[in-house]
């Protein structure tokens, strides 16, 4: 399972096609194309026949409940990600622009909407495909004010229901009346749902899937722990696309098998000392969002620097450690209102700095996402606090998660060189 | 190495190309700056033979190239590269010791870098992806006041009131400007406004502690930002000779110690 095969990093770089670099290629990566592809086929099925009903999801939204509910559950945020990573996201944006959606705001949202504007998706290559029409709209803003406004315009493009959660926001502590607030917006999800679908609520169903989504998560937080083991068997760039089932399959034991599988690949080659790289130098943590369209390049240059991003912010916010079945309507609001992204900027400090201690982290690379203040943790002062804290230094590379108008590619490249080169001096 | 052992060292900048050769005490031999136009490595290459000729030396005289800047890849003939942020360092440590803060302003961005008592780099920042507080900011604003580049300095230093101008973008700055223009403002005060804010620029990206010290091309140009640092800081800056060439001058002694080591 753990084979030392290089990954191709084909045209990466500007380099030409058939250009290697040596960055291992994970063998679950199969396993996974299959369930996601199982998790599409299902999607497109439910879009064709109209059963079972379709609802949409923000991507930490209350998707348990939906999937208990009987919901077949589709993620307009992945499929913004699909977007970034095939780089069709910067020439769809325009046309969201071009209706009053403001180059400002998140381009998830006006990437996504340009597509449904332009009926352009990476999704459409895929087998059997149908467009997933939704029956029922479902947000959190646990994660940002932008997803109500991004799910509002498909409420009024199919006149469907938009239902949500108020999550409160720059929490320090997260307490009981926190807790409360949010279970009560999801018991209060029900009756809804439940007369969109004609079923009865169905309460062990529930804890079923609160039970699959926590075994879940806690394989997901297994695979990316052994980044702690020196050399890391795996990196972020991997972890951003292997995170796919953490994000659309919760409650769904195919994800559980497969990160089972990846876990064994991982664990096989801590054993036997194989790294993602054949050489890890530097090991580096990545705060803020993927910049979707460079995936590939950054992942190539680092592997050429020796440097190695052992662990993230991003890949670890599906990690959710409240999930209980004895407690399901309670312990997922916890568990969706403790995530890094709710919390105050003190209480991110401390956790990134018990990050830098876990996985011996070298050194930070914060990504200013033009568009995304959500995830760009670099604007109230956090890195040069963290610096001192803890010594380890910091770069910031503005950019985007999908606009890629706001990415100057030799200037974050020189960024990185230069940080490792001072890294390498230090 | 070669019979002279002498050490190249090629910055190509965005805006300009600037290329030095350095003998093994240190000492600068000839050096070459221009445009770098649409073909950066057969600028650098151009330069490199010109000083050849200039010193009546044979290539394997050069006994290491080093590229730096952002066309640093594309020099083929180097036989190594580094970044600029690396090599501004050590050009200045040539001059000073530590600790530093360097402030590089340069034809499209800007570095700040951090040096600690052993010289050691403890910390950059680079500006966004945005011209303002750059040397391509000054050329868009010299060309609307239609005052040659190289005049810019000269000019501004007649200013009797410089303008404030507050725009964070280059194209709204310059409809600034015409605002300005109608209000009959001077053009020596708008070119110390625009000299002004590019200090501005720069003093929001960092704190500026310690000893400050200025490089590139800019500041080689137009010492007037000099004296606008030391006023907005209440303290003296220094300026390396030939600031414009402490980025090559880095990748020369880069080169240098790598050939040593080799050795």
């Amino acid at each position: 399972m753990c084979a030392t095969t290089p990954q191709a990093q084909a045209g990466a770089s500007g380099k030409p096609a058939g250009h290697e670099t040596p960055v291992r290629k994970i063998e679950s990566s199969k396993l996974m194309r299959r369930i996601m592809g199982e998790y599409f086929s299902e999607l497109f099925e439910a879009a064709r026949t109209g059963s079972p009903k379709l609802a949409w999801c923000t991507s930490v939204g209350p998707a348990e409940i939906l999937v208990a509910c009987g919901f077949r559950v589709y993620f307009p945020e992945n499929h913004g990600a699909m977007l970034g990573v095939t780089r069709t996201a910067t020439g769809l944006i325009p046309h969201a622009n071009a209706i009053g959606y403001s180059p400002e705001i998140c381009s998830y949202l006006t990437s996504d909407i340009g597509s449904h504007l332009k009926g352009e998706s990476p999704m459409a290559k895929m087998p059997d495909y149908e467009f997933p029409k939704p029956d029922v709209l479902v947000y959190n803003t646990n994660q940002c004010r932008e997803v109500q406004d991004w799910l509002a315009y498909y409420q009024r493009e199919f006149d469907v229901p938009l239902l949500g959660i108020n999550t409160p926001q720059g929490l320090g502590e997260v307490t009981d009346v926190h807790i409360e607030a949010v279970a009560k917006q999801m018991e209060e999800l029900v009756a809804p749902l439940t007369g969109i679908t004609g079923e009865k609520f169905d309460y062990d169903r529930f804890a079923e899937v609160v039970g699959l989504s926590k075994t879940l998560t806690d394989r997901w937080k297994a695979v990316l722990q052994c980044g702690a083991a020196r050399p890391s068997p795996l990196n972020f760039f991997d972890g951003t696309i292997h995170m796919g089932p953490a994000v659309v399959m919760r409650g769904d034991p195919r994800a559980i098998e497969y990160y089972d599988a990846l876990l064994n690949e991982l664990n096989e080659c801590i054993a036997q000392h194989v790294g993602s790289l054949p050489e890890e130098r530097f090991r580096l943590y990545w705060d803020g969002m993927p910049i979707w369209g460079k995936l590939r390049d950054h992942s190539t240059l680092l592997a050429s620097l020796k440097a190695c991003v052992v662990a993230s912010t991003y890949c670890n916010s599906w990690i959710f450690d409240a999930f209980d079945a004895e407690d399901p309507f309670r312990s997922l609001a916890r568990a969706y209102t403790e995530l890094f992204i709710v919390r105050s900027d003190a209480w991110k400090e401390g956790y990134m700095q018990r990050m830098i201690d876990l996985f011996g982290i070298d050194g930070l690379i914060y990504h200013d996402a033009k568009t995304c203040p959500s995830n760009s943790n670099n604007r109230y002062g956090l890195p040069d606090r963290l610096e001192r804290r803890t010594g380890v230094p910091y770069i910031v590379i503005p950019g985007d998660l999908n606009d890629l108008r706001c990415f100057s590619e030799e200037q974050a490249r020189t960024n990185i060189e230069a940080f490792i080169e001072q890294l390498a001096e230090a | 190495m070669g019979r002279a052992a002498l050490y190249c060292g090629i910055d190509v900048g965005a805006a300009a190309t600037k290329v030095i050769v350095i003998d093994r005490a240190g000492e600068i031999r000839a050096r070459r700056v221009g445009r770098t136009g649409a073909g950066p490595a057969r600028i650098a290459q151009r330069y490199r033979d010109e000083i050849l000729t200039e010193l009546d030396l044979e290539l394997a005289d050069i006994s290491r190239t080093c590229a730096t800047g952002y066309a640093r890849r594309d020099v083929a003939f180097a036989d190594c590269s580094r970044t600029e942020i690396s090599c501004h360092s050590r050009g200045c440590l040539h001059f000073f010791s530590g600790p530093l803060t360097v402030v590089d302003i340069g034809g499209q961005d800007n570095k700040i870098i951090r040096l600690d008592e052993h010289g050691k780099r403890v910390g950059f920042k680079l500006n966004r992806k945005c011209a303002a507080g750059t040397g391509a900011f000054l050329e868009e604003i010299a060309t609307l006041l239609e005052v040659p580049l190289e005049e810019m300095n000269g000019v501004a230093q007649q200013a009797v009131a410089p303008v404030v101008l507050g725009s964070f973008c280059t194209v709204f700055t310059k409809t600034e400007i015409l605002t300005n223009f109608r209000r009959g403002d001077r053009i020596p005060d708008i070119a110390a406004g625009a000299f002004e804010s590019v200090v501005r620029r720069i003093t929001e990206m960092d704190p500026l502690e310690g000893e400050i010290l200025l490089t590139g091309g800019v500041v080689a140009h137009n010492p007037v930002i000099v004296s606008i640092f030391e006023r907005r800081l209440a303290r003296p800056v220094k300026v390396p000779p030939e600031p414009q060439f402490t980025g090559a001058l880095g990748a020369a002694l880069v080169a240098q110690s790598e050939d040593e080591q080799e050795a």
